[in-house]
Parts: C-alpha cells; sequence; structure tokens
C-alpha cells in the first residue's frame, strides 16, 4: 500500500473518531456529579427523571433542559425563585438542603394541559442525623370535614356584600367572630346564619349581615396578603380557574374536551375524571364554602375533578392567601 | 461563449489532484457524522440540535442559494456520502482499483435507468418533511439511512448507483445543474471517438471509470456529471476542461424525458406547498404535515400529490395543447417534455425565493448550535446565548420579489426559446408561469 493511501486512510479514520468520540468523551467526563433533569410537557413525560436523592447539607447540582417547549423550575414549600428551563438550552443550579424530606419539583411556566401536573420529588436525606420533622394534620382534617361533599351556600346575599360598610357595625358584633379560628373553620353562609341568630344583631337586615361577613372575612386577611394571593392564583390557578374566577380559563375547554384521556398517559393519572374547573364567583358554591373546606381542597387536590394537590407545592402562608383572594370574587373592598 | 477554467495551471492542478478533494471529503463526512450523532444523542430541540441546523438551514442555504444556481453539481462533487461506500467498493481511497471487482460489481438494472426513483424518494422525503425538518431523530435516520443505503448498494451495485439513481437531493440538484454557469465537457469529441480504451469511462491505473456511469464525450447537459474529476484526472489526451459558461446554457436543448418533466413539476409544487406549510400563517395545514399518519396527514399528503402529478401537470397540458392550437401546429414529439424545460428556471427560483425567507429567518441558530452543537450547555464560541433574531429581514421581500420576477423573466425567455424550436406558441406555457409566479408570491409576501 502507498504512503499516500496509508495517510489517507488514518486521516478519514481520524476524521471519523475524533467527530464521534471526542463528544461522547466530554459529555462523560462533563457530567460527573451533576444530575440532568429533562423537561417535557407531562403529557409526553413529564420531568425526567422524576425522583432524585440528595443529602441534607451536600449540594445538588442540577442541569436543567427543556425537550419541547418554555418551562419552568422551582422547589415546592420552599422561598426559592424559579427558573426558567428553556428549550434547547441547559439551565444550571444548585441547591442545598438543611433538612431532611421529600421536596417537589415542579413547573411553573404553562406548558400545556397538564402542566400542573408536571412534577418530580427530591428526597433528602440526612444520614441518620435527624428524622423528618413532624406535621401537624391541617385544619380540615382536624374539623373532620368531608371536602369532597358537595357544599351549596343555604343562603346568598342579594347583593354584593361590602366589607367597607360592614365595618360600620364593628361596636355590635362580638368578638369571638372576629379570630382567626373562626374565619378559617366556617363558610361565610354559616356566619351569615350564625349573625342572623344572634341577639345582639337582631336588628340588622340580611344586607348589613352580609356587610359585617364580608368585614370578618377582610379583617382576617391584609392588603399584603391578597395582593400575594392574586398573584398566586394568576400563575397558577388562572389557567384553568379563569383569570377572574369564573372557571373559564384558556385550559378550561380544552381540559374538558380532552376529558380522561388528557392524562391517560401519566403515570399515576389512569382514570382520573377531568370536569370543568370550579366557578369561584357561583355565591351558591362558594360562600357555603369554608377557609379551612377550600384549603383541603387546594392542598390535597384531586376531588375528582383534574384539580392537582397544592400541598407539596405552597407554603401554608402562601395558600391562606389564595383562599382569602378567593373570597375577593364575593365581597366589596376586600380586593382593595 | 465559453471560458476554460482549466486552462489556469492552479486550477487544473487542484482538480486533477486528489488530495484538495479528499480533504474536503473528510471534513463533510465528519460534519455529516457529527449531525447524525447529534440527531441521535443531542437535544430533542431541532433548533438548538447541530443536526438540524446544519443540515436543513446552513447546508440547504449553500445548497440551494450559492451550490446549485453557480456550481450546478459542484456539491456532489464534496457530498460525503459515497465516500465509505467508494472506499469499501474500490478497496482503496486514492489507489487505483484492482482490474478485479472486489464485490458483485451489477450494472444498474436497465428499466431503472432513469430518475423515477429519484422522484420518489424526494416526494417520500418532501411528504414528511415537517418532521424530518424539525425532529433530530428523524434526520439522523434520515442521513443515516442515506448513508448506509449507499453503502449497501456500492458493494452490489457498479459505480455511485445510490447518487445516480436514489438520491433524493441528487435528483434535482441534476435538473437545475442545468441552470448552472458551470460544465464539465471535452475539448474535442473526435478525440473521445478515437479513444480506444475510454479510460474517463472504464478507468485506469491513474484514476477510476466515471463513478456516475457518464461518458464524458457524449456529454450535453449537466444533468448527471458529479463534478468528480476522475475524467480530468484520467483522460489520457488531456481533452477535458471545465468551463464557465452563460446560465442555463443546457436549456436550449430541451429535454425529452418524462422522469424529468416531473422533476420539474415536483419541485416547482413542492416549493409552493413548503411556501404554505412552513412559511404560511395556516395553523391547521402546520399540524396536518406534521401528523404524520393521521387523517389530517392523509388529506395534506393527497392534496401535495394531486398538486404535483395531477393538478399542476394537467394545467401545464392543457397550457401546452392550446398553444398547439394557436399556432395550428402538428404534433411535434415531446411536446410537453421540452416546454417544461422553462419550469428549470422558474422552480430553481421558486426555491430561492423559499429558501431565502426560512434561511434569514432561521440564521442565528447557526451562532447557537455551532458554539452548543448538542444543546448540552457548550459554549465552544461564546455564541452559545445569542438570542434568535431574523437577518436581513428588511431587504428580504425585495430580494424574494426580484427572485421571484426574474426568475419568470429567464422562464418567458427559456418557454419562448422551446416555442420557436417547436413551432407551438409559448403563450400560454408563459402565463401559466406567471400565474404560478403569482401564487408563489401570494404565499411569500
Amino acid at each position: 500500500m502507498r504512503r499516500s493511501e496509508m495517510l489517507s486512510r488514518m486521516l478519514v479514520i481520524a476524521g471519523v473518531l475524533i467527530v464521534l468520540l471526542v463528544p461522547l468523551a466530554v459529555r462523560f467526563y462533563d457530567g460527573q456529579g451533576i444530575v440532568e433533569i429533562h423537561g417535557r410537557m407531562a403529557e409526553t413525560g413529564g420531568w425526567s427523571p422524576s425522583a432524585i436523592k440528595a443529602q441534607v447539607g451536600v449540594p445538588l447540582h442540577l442541569r436543567l433542559t427543556s425537550d419541547d417547549v418554555m418551562h419552568g423550575f422551582a422547589i415546592g414549600q420552599s422561598e426559592m425563585a424559579a427558573v426558567d428551563v428553556p428549550p434547547g438550552k441547559m439551565t444550571e443550579l444548585t441547591l442545598t438542603f438543611d433538612k431532611p424530606g421529600t421536596y417537589t419539583y415542579y413547573c411553573t411556566r404553562w406548558c400545556g394541559l397538564n402542566h400542573w401536573r408536571m412534577r418530580g420529588t427530591i428526597e433528602v436525606t440526612s444520614d441518620g442525623l435527624g428524622a423528618p420533622q413532624p406535621v401537624s394534620p391541617p385544619l380540615y382534617v382536624t374539623l373532620n370535614l368531608d371536602i369532597d361533599a358537595p357544599h351549596p351556600a343555604p343562603v346568598t346575599p342579594l347583593e354584593r356584600p361590602s366589607a367597607l360598610r360592614g365595618a360600620a357595625f364593628t361596636a355590635l358584633l362580638p368578638p369571638s367572630y372576629l379570630t382567626t379560628d373562626y374565619y378559617r373553620s366556617y363558610s361565610p353562609a354559616q356566619a351569615f346564619n350564625d349573625l342572623r341568630s344572634d341577639p345582639a344583631l337582631k336588628s340588622l337586615n340580611n344586607a348589613q349581615l352580609w356587610d359585617i361577613v364580608a368585614f370578618i372575612w377582610q379583617s382576617n386577611t391584609t392588603p399584603e396578603g391578597l395582593a400575594a394571593g392574586k398573584q398566586l392564583f394568576a400563575q397558577n390557578c388562572a389557567a384553568c380557574h379563569g383569570e377572574n374566577g369564573a372557571g373559564n380559563g384558556v385550559f378550561a375547554d380544552k381540559l374538558a374536551a380532552a376529558g380522561e384521556k388528557s392524562s391517560e398517559d401519566m403515570t399515576g393519572a389512569k382514570g382520573m375524571q377531568m370536569k370543568k374547573p370550579v366557578n369561584f364567583t357561583d355565591p351558591a358554591n362558594m360562600l357555603g364554602a369554608s377557609p379551612a373546606l377550600l384549603l383541603g381542597k387546594t392542598i390535597r387536590g384531586g376531588m375528582g375533578t383534574g384539580m392537582p394537590m397544592w400541598g407539596s407545592i405552597f407554603t401554608d402562608e402562601k395558600t391562606w392567601n389564595i383562599i382569602a383572594y378567593l373570597y375577593s370574587f364575593h365581597f366589596t373592598e376586600v380586593t382593595k | 461563449m465559453r471560458s476554460e477554467l482549466t486552462r489556469f495551471p492552479l486550477v487544473k492542478a487542484l482538480l486533477k489532484n486528489r488530495w484538495p478533494q479528499l480533504l474536503v471529503f473528510i471534513v463533510m463526512l465528519a460534519g455529516f457524522l457529527f449531525a447524525i450523532l447529534s440527531g441521535f444523542i443531542g437535544t430533542p430541540v431541532g433548533s438548538s440540535n447541530f443536526g438540524i441546523v446544519f443540515v436543513w438551514i446552513a447546508w440547504w442555504a449553500i445548497l440551494i442559494l450559492v451550490a446549485v444556481p453557480f456550481f450546478g453539481r459542484g456539491w456532489c462533487a464534496v457530498c460525503p456520502i459515497p465516500l465509505p461506500g467508494e472506499w469499501i467498493q474500490r478497496g482503496a481511497i486514492l489507489e487505483p482499483p484492482s482490474r478485479k471487482p472486489r464485490w458483485l460489481n451489477l450494472r444498474w438494472p436497465n428499466k431503472l435507468r432513469n430518475i423515477w426513483l429519484q422522484n420518489l424518494t424526494f416526494t417520500l422525503v418532501a411528504l414528511f418533511s415537517s418532521v424530518i425538518l424539525t425532529t433530530p431523530t428523524v434526520t439522523a435516520i434520515v442521513l443515516a439511512g442515506m448513508l448506509f443505503l449507499a453503502i449497501g448498494m456500492s458493494i452490489v451495485f457498479e459505480r455511485r448507483t445510490f447518487c445516480r439513481y436514489i438520491c433524493p437531493v441528487g435528483g434535482f440538484i441534476g435538473l437545475y445543474a442545468q441552470a448552472a454557469p458551470l460544465e464539465l465537457r471535452v475539448k474535442d469529441k473526435r478525440v473521445c471517438a478515437t479513444c480506444k480504451d475510454k479510460p474517463c469511462y472504464n478507468g485506469s491505473q491513474v484514476g477510476y471509470g466515471c463513478p456516475w456511469d457518464v461518458f464524458p464525450g457524449g456529454l450535453t447537459r449537466n444533468t448527471y456529471c458529479g463534478l468528480c474529476m476522475e475524467c480530468l484526472r484520467t483522460c489520457l489526451y488531456d481533452n477535458i476542461v471545465v468551463n464557465a459558461r452563460p446560465f442555463a446554457a443546457d436549456l436550449a436543448k430541451p429535454s425529452t424525458r418524462l422522469d424529468e418533466t416531473f422533476k420539474a413539476f415536483i419541485m416547482l409544487g413542492a416549493a409552493m406547498i413548503y411556501a404554505g406549510v412552513l412559511l404560511g400563517p395556516w395553523g391547521a395545514l402546520k399540524l396536518a404535515a406534521y401528523s404524520v399518519g393521521t387523517t389530517a396527514w392523509l388529506g395534506y399528503a393527497a392534496a401535495f400529490l394531486a398538486l404535483i402529478f395531477g393538478i399542476l401537470p394537467a394545467f401545464f397540458t392543457l397550457a401546452v395543447k392550446v398553444g398547439q392550437r394557436l399556432s395550428r401546429a402538428s404534433t411535434p414529439q415531446h411536446l410537453f417534455s421540452k416546454f417544461a424545460t422553462a419550469l428549470v428556471p422558474l422552480g430553481l427560483m421558486f426555491w430561492v425565493a423559499f429558501s431565502l425567507s426560512f434561511v434569514l429567518t432561521n440564521a442565528a441558530y447557526i451562532l447557537t448550535a455551532l458554539s452548543d452543537p448538542f444543546g448540552w450547555g457548550w459554549n465552544l464560541f461564546g455564541m452559545a446565548g445569542i438570542a434568535w433574531q431574523p437577518y436581513l429581514n428588511a431587504l428580504l421581500v425585495p430580494l424574494q420579489t426580484l427572485v421571484l420576477v426574474g426568475g419568470l423573466l429567464w422562464t418567458v425567455r427559456t418557454a419562448q426559446k422551446v416555442g420557436t424550436e417547436v413551432r407551438v406558441s409559448p403563450i400560454p406555457v408563459i402565463v401559466f408561469c406567471t400565474l404560478a409566479t403569482l401564487v408563489m408570491l401570494g404565499l411569500l409576501l
């Protein structure tokens, strides 16, 4: 064989090997100690991997990428700011957990019909340094509420109650109605009935009593809490429930039309029903629901409707803020 | 009016020497394999994957905007697909072949010695193009499939049968190469006629017989000459030349072959459909083209096939018939195919106009894919973070208009020449081409 032929063969083989092996080698060495998470719309797989492990105090290096559309990444029950996960790009992130437990990571962008189910878990262990902290049962459990049962309001106001008008009757109102415990445990309709039967308020008409109910609900929140609740609602709830809470979000009709099929391919979601999202502006429904009941529905999800569970995502404070905001669809001034 | 480029010693030396071409081959092969690799293991996001970006944006831009219009089959001269197969077939990369064939060395069947199979492969690729063009894995499968098919065919058949009869790209490059201002020809056909061994076709100790199964002495058109330069190396009489020539010189000799005619219709129709599907505002159409296997896609495929094999040829036939009636001419043979020669410049300019649009729109991805070819977070050249933006946006519409109108004028001139030769009025054919151009203008602008 001539030298030129030998050289030409070597060049061809070298060219082939370089382009095939170098990227693979770099990829292998560059990926050491890093967990790469790929995001896809929930219908086509969600996060992959969807379960990872970490240790308390040991930095967890993540490399996030999307295989389809723009996703976002955040850790539930934490104050970590969400990061964007653009398609075809790598987003690097390092997390350090100071407590053991199971953390949920979730998508923060409306990426598809089942965006809300695009979640994964990080199991953080502590090498025997401490067990996960005990969790107290949520209020709806303590109150033994059946959150799946219908909760129609037996009575609704004829006109929109005003917290501002209700404030005028503060002097007549027994203090027990203004406690947080009372607010969270009773629905507005129950509160109205309690007020109606209270001798101290006998002189007031129904509209005035509803104004007092609005005042009680307003007194259990703050403008900052309502603003936070509004923002959380817009980010996490409005896609289905609608920006104005009427159950007509951009995904509402599509989810109902997609029915069960829309979640058939998702692990653990088979057989789930899909119903139109609840209309929060319907007083017959909302004024019969206590904050504790709404807390249960929010953190547990389900109800045979396709509602996701938010318990692993929102902190208690965030959940109460959202709930307070939901009542603003019925009470004037609460949104101020 | 031709200018022999090989009269310049440097040009001739570069073309005769195997090394420059081989080095380009190696770079191309490396890039080709890199594209396949990135398709299989890189990000599935097309706009960030080297395979998609470099094949369907960078390579396509170079091919359709530069290589084909100015160099004809220039791409075929450096295309890496035949390299591995030829190595196996010949048992060598540079050394002359052994006298005895190493493999089956079968001749390609006579009935298939046309470009109907290339018409078929291009149509198949075109039907699935929305998926191929956007899905890295599918692009990788198609590219790898072409490479392995070329290797397999090199083992079974003689020469480059894949390039000549199967390659979906080679078919249309050959068609449009007729318009290119570059040609490989012989100086004196009498020399070829008296040449005994014809090493340009049969090969010799200094080179291989024409891989494209073409006898250079009979070359009158660019269509099937792959510009591989083997004949330049093997000719004993220094009778092979590479010429610069006027654009579209080959079109003065209208084709009479129906396979080439239909290639022109396929390309014309495909450019119009691509303009509608890939650049148009119709979401339902895009979805149908992408949803392979669904009823919507079947409808799209049926419409696609109806346009390129039915509607366009039918209206063109009508135009030719009307021209015939206007001229009260007898029926010259191959009138349909001869007039279809006018579709060569028209189709080429349709593709140039269409490609300008999506190449300038997507060119930014080339820079990011170069820095991060797999979407793994690399930043090799510091350009991975460049945000997408269309380039030369203000020039796009004027450029496309110029290309389409210029293409129409070129087509009109070609149709007039054909009309003069066959003594049939070209006016109805010109009307057909004008209407097609108006449709294309409407789709693009």
